[in-house]
């Protein structure tokens, strides 16, 4: 049983004005599956520009596919288009976002969130059985209602409201969390507890996650499988491990390379990585095919496919 | 709300001055209900009194008090702008919180009517209006007439806000959290387009009292309900200045001026609150 | 203990924001009492969170503040050569004398400095023109042998800024902001905004322009794997103090509060699956600080005495200073693979 099936998936977007006809290709023939009952953690690795975030907004239905088709649970997301089909969608399909401060109205309770995601998307209608189940989204994340009733989104640190955002996604139970950068803006000291709780709700509630990032470190900490993505393409897609310890792609090379190791601190070389290699392979390789390797990953080589 | 206000009152002094002028005239058209003669009588007291301590802003050619026929006269202009401002508010609100959320086809066709209504010529229109329909011509009429009118600048000005909170993470949270597109626009972006509504709500007043005074010393409106148009037009219609009836005339400007310059100072002061920045500052924020 | 030359002392620094709105004053003590010194040609990184003040810090050693923000003691002293100035003690002229000549800025948003109306070249003459008061044929052979320098074509001067990449725009205002050989640079957070592979190319630039130039740099970021890579000396903020000083391999590999300990540990790094711990609690409220050290309620280590008083910033080895009252308990929390004791 496949849960979401991204089938040869392309985004064009029109450029410019009426006269100059130009197009951009955001996302061109991107493949994967997520296969249901087996919760994983996908990381979708690329520097801006790469298309990732385009994809991430595609699968939640938020751009449609210019080519193929995401298929999410035998549905196709772009034909979902009445209210009560899109409400049934996001029962099992929601985001959370990069920026856990613009993510709430700092006019409004944090907790009004929840109680409408509670209202409409599980029906709810008593008080009690609202606060309960907000109440248990909160202590998934390791927060609980009371800390969180009445409060306004400054009163909060930014781990917490991304904690609060978490378990509003929670509530439906949705079986696939999307992630864009969620931990790019929050704070250091606080950052890896966002990211530990992503990997708990793979682990113990049975959520596949989608991971949106370009941290590299962060992504080998969770992941079980990456994609890694460069104009558009798909260049290097597989197990995680593998594809991180040693990257065959010159362009997942140098984004390795690019990592600023801390092994050595204060006596690090810092040298410039090599962009050429991967300029080159992209050249050669940039309409290339994906071909599958031995250890599970495919790797985008030149030649017509 | 109160909170706000009482601050306001207490760091601002346009506002605090701006308050005192409205409340002036608010409390003098108030006035009103305790009338010893209802506003149509002619010749209850001898006319072309100049003020003194037994008529205060003494009396007109036509025999009436002119403090308790400008005190009648200033609940209808006020009422007549609030009439004003609310209409054109809940168009302008609607129409801009649509057109900015729901975007797409309905914002330009929404945008398209609002561009047609900003380029109507107004006084012609309701001149036009003043032919039709004469005598049948009401307070109310009016103040639907020129609230049908009076929006297009604001729902602008609503729109473009509600645009650049279209696009922001918490709009899109909103949507995953299953609210509906009613209860995002008038609950999530309300709040932030409320202070623009109050800023042009004020202005608004402005322009449509102005506008039913310049109606009414021509007058095109009914003459028989007392305005502060109307009582100008009555005035000229007497040769009150000729004739040498002075606060015929003197005393409703006077009095006009002051509710227009507390009105200006108020929206100044509501500008000054408007500043987003400022307010998340002041609830804590930011 | 070596002896360095000082290009910056700073000493018992308070700059606290003072807001006044409707009545309601709140004092935000954004940077409370900091003492610390730069020292010439060195990079000095400054680490911490939203909230730590760091942010305020830069803007008064640039002297760049404005109201509501004010010095409310302390002073700060520049040594450029033999020119000795306190920028909030010497006249406007005479900070303006310095600034950009002497002391120059890099931001974060590329696009603050650069007029985006304007071709680059325009923004060349606007900054640095006067700063160099060189005839304007020399004035041009110098910027165009400093961007070479830098590996940047001088054509790029003729580009406008959204023609260019947010890479090239950020080394750009690195060029603009190094062209006249400033002795001291701030950098607040020049990578934040930048992808990994550019923001290694920008580094390694900021990085060769300081050692070509033999300026000091502050460097700012909360991104402790820059400074691992960059800084020579880091300073560790929190809320508003400066929570403890030193040499870069010392702090990571020998940490003396349990703060840096924790932020050196929570970095995930590749080849490393084992579990991170996250530090519980948010960091403070800077008009509603903790009383005692400001870490205490967040502290693996605290005890009582943490709650009550405030743990000075103490030397506790070479070069190294460290504001807690249990400094000899903090363990590193992350062996460090690639450290080998003779090369300390």
């Amino acid at each position: 049983m496949t849960l979401l099936n991204v089938d040869k998936v392309g985004k064009r977007f029109p450029m410019g004005g009426i006269l100059s006809r130009r197009h951009v290709d955001a996302v061109v023939d991107v493949s994967f599956a997520l296969e249901a009952g087996r919760p994983e953690i996908l990381t979708i690795i690329g520097e801006s520009g790469s298309g990732k975030t385009t994809l991430a907004r595609m699968i939640l239905g938020l751009e449609t596919p210019t080519e193929g088709a995401i298929v999410f649970d035998g549905q196709s997301v772009a034909d979902i288009r009445s209210r009560a089909a899109r409400l049934d969608f996001m029962r099992r399909v929601q985001p959370v976002f990069q920026n856990p401060f613009e993510a709430f109205n700092p006019l409004k309770q944090v907790d009004r969130y929840l109680e409408a995601t509670a209202r409409t998307l599980l029906g709810l209608k008593d008080r009690t059985a609202i606060d309960a189940a907000m109440d248990d989204a909160l202590q998934k994340v390791g927060l609980s209602l009371r800390e969180i009733k009445g409060r306004f989104a400054h009163e909060l640190s930014g781990g917490q409201l991304q904690r609060v955002a978490i378990a509003r996604a929670l509530i439906p139970n949705p079986s696939l969390l999307i992630a864009d950068e969620p931990v790019s803006m929050v704070d250091a000291s606080l950052r890896m507890s966002i990211v530990n709780l992503l990997r708990d709700l793979r682990t113990n509630l049975n959520v596949t996650v989608i991971y949106i990032t370009h941290d590299l470190a962060t992504a080998y900490y969770f992941s079980d499988r990456i994609i890694i993505m460069q104009k558009g393409h798909v260049v290097e897609q597989g197990p995680a491990r593998v594809i991180l310890d040693t990257p065959e792609h010159p362009y997942s090379q140098l984004l390795k390379a690019s990592v600023l190791a801390i092994d050595n601190p204060g006596r690090g070389e810092l040298e410039l990585a090599d962009r050429s290699v991967a300029e080159l392979a992209w050249s050669q390789t940039g309409q290339g095919r994906l071909v599958e390797r031995a250890d599970g990953r495919s790797v985008r080589v030149a030649g017509s496919g | 709300m109160f909170a706000v206000i009482r601050d306001l009152a207490r760091y601002n002094v346009e506002f605090a001055a701006g308050t005192l002028l409205v409340g002036i005239i608010v409390i003098f058209a108030l006035a009103s209900f305790f009338a010893p003669a209802p506003p149509h009588l002619i010749y209850v007291v001898p006319p072309d009194m100049p003020p003194s301590t037994t008529y205060w802003f003494g009396t007109n050619s036509r025999g009436q008090d002119l403090f308790w026929q400008l005190s009648f006269a200033f609940r209808n202009t006020l009422s007549f702008g609030l009439m004003v401002a609310v209409i054109s508010r809940i168009i302008s609100i609607t129409v801009g919180l649509l057109a900015g959320y729901v975007g797409g086809w309905m914002d330009r066709v929404l945008m398209f009517f609002n561009d047609i209504f900003v380029s109507l010529p107004v006084f012609p229109i309701l001149i036009l209006f003043y032919f039709v329909l004469r005598s049948n011509l009401d307070m109310f009429t009016l103040a639907l007439i020129m609230g049908c009118l009076g929006w297009p600048f604001d729902a602008r000005l609503i729109r473009s806000v509600a645009l650049g909170l279209r696009h922001r993470e918490f709009t899109r949270h909103a949507v995953f959290s299953g609210m509906s597109a009613r209860k995002i626009m008038f609950e999530e972006h309300l709040p932030y387009v409320m202070p623009i509504v109050f800023a042009t709500a004020i202005a608004n007043m402005i322009w449509s009292i102005g506008l039913e005074v310049t109606l009414a010393v021509l007058g095109f409106t009914n003459i028989n309900v007392p305005t502060v148009g109307t009582t100008l037009y009555w005035a000229n219609n007497h040769s009150a200045m000729v004739v040498g009836v002075w606060w015929w005339i003197l005393i409703p400007v006077v009095l006009i001026v002051i509710l227009f310059i507390g009105l200006f100072l108020l929206t100044v002061a509501l500008n000054e609150y408007i500043d987003p920045r400022s307010r998340l500052r002041r609830i804590g924020g930011a | 203990m070596a002896e360095y030359k000082n290009i910056l002392t700073v000493s018992g620094l308070k700059a606290y924001y003072k807001l006044d709105h409707f009545g309601i004053t709140r004092e935000v003590r954004a940077v409370d009492d900091i003492t610390l010194s730069i020292r010439e040609n060195e990079i000095y990184g400054i680490a911490g969170e939203s909230s730590s003040g760091k942010t305020t810090l830069i803007k008064v050693l640039a002297a760049a503040i404005r109201p509501p923000l004010r010095i409310v003691e302390g002073s700060m002293t520049y040594r450029f050569g033999d020119k000795v100035i306190d920028p909030y003690k010497a006249g406007k002229d005479e900070v303006d004398a310095i600034r950009w000549k002497n002391l120059s800025y890099v931001m974060q948003g590329s696009m603050s400095v650069l007029n985006p109306v304007r071709r680059i070249r325009k923004s060349f003459e606007d900054f640095a023109f006067r700063p160099m008061g060189l005839p304007t044929r020399e004035f041009w052979g110098r910027v165009e042998t400093h961007l070479k320098r830098l590996n940047l074509s001088p054509d790029t001067l003729n580009s406008y800024p959204h023609e260019l990449s947010g890479g090239m725009r950020q080394r750009m205002t690195i060029a603009l902001a190094t062209v006249c050989q400033p002795q001291f640079i701030i950098a607040d957070e020049p990578t934040t905004a930048l992808d990994v592979v550019v923001q290694k190319d920008v580094l390694v630039m900021l990085r060769d322009v300081q050692k070509q130039m033999g300026s000091s740099v502050v460097f700012v970021t909360h991104d402790m794997s820059v400074h691992a890579n960059m800084a020579d000396r880091i300073g560790i903020m929190y809320a508003g103090r400066l929570v403890e000083e030193g040499p870069t391999r010392t702090l990571f590999t020998a940490p003396k509060h349990p703060y840096t300990a924790h932020l050196v540990a929570s970095l995930p790094r590749i080849g490393d699956r084992s579990p991170k711990a996250a530090l519980e609690g948010r960091p403070p409220n800077l008009s509603d600080p903790p009383p005692g050290c400001r870490f205490h309620p967040r502290c693996p280590l605290a005890i009582d005495k943490c709650k009550v008083s405030v743990p000075p910033l103490e030397i506790v080895g070479e070069s190294h200073r460290s504001a807690c009252w249990r400094s000899d308990d903090v363990r590193p929390l992350t062996r460090f693979e690639g450290v080998r004791e003779e090369t300390l």
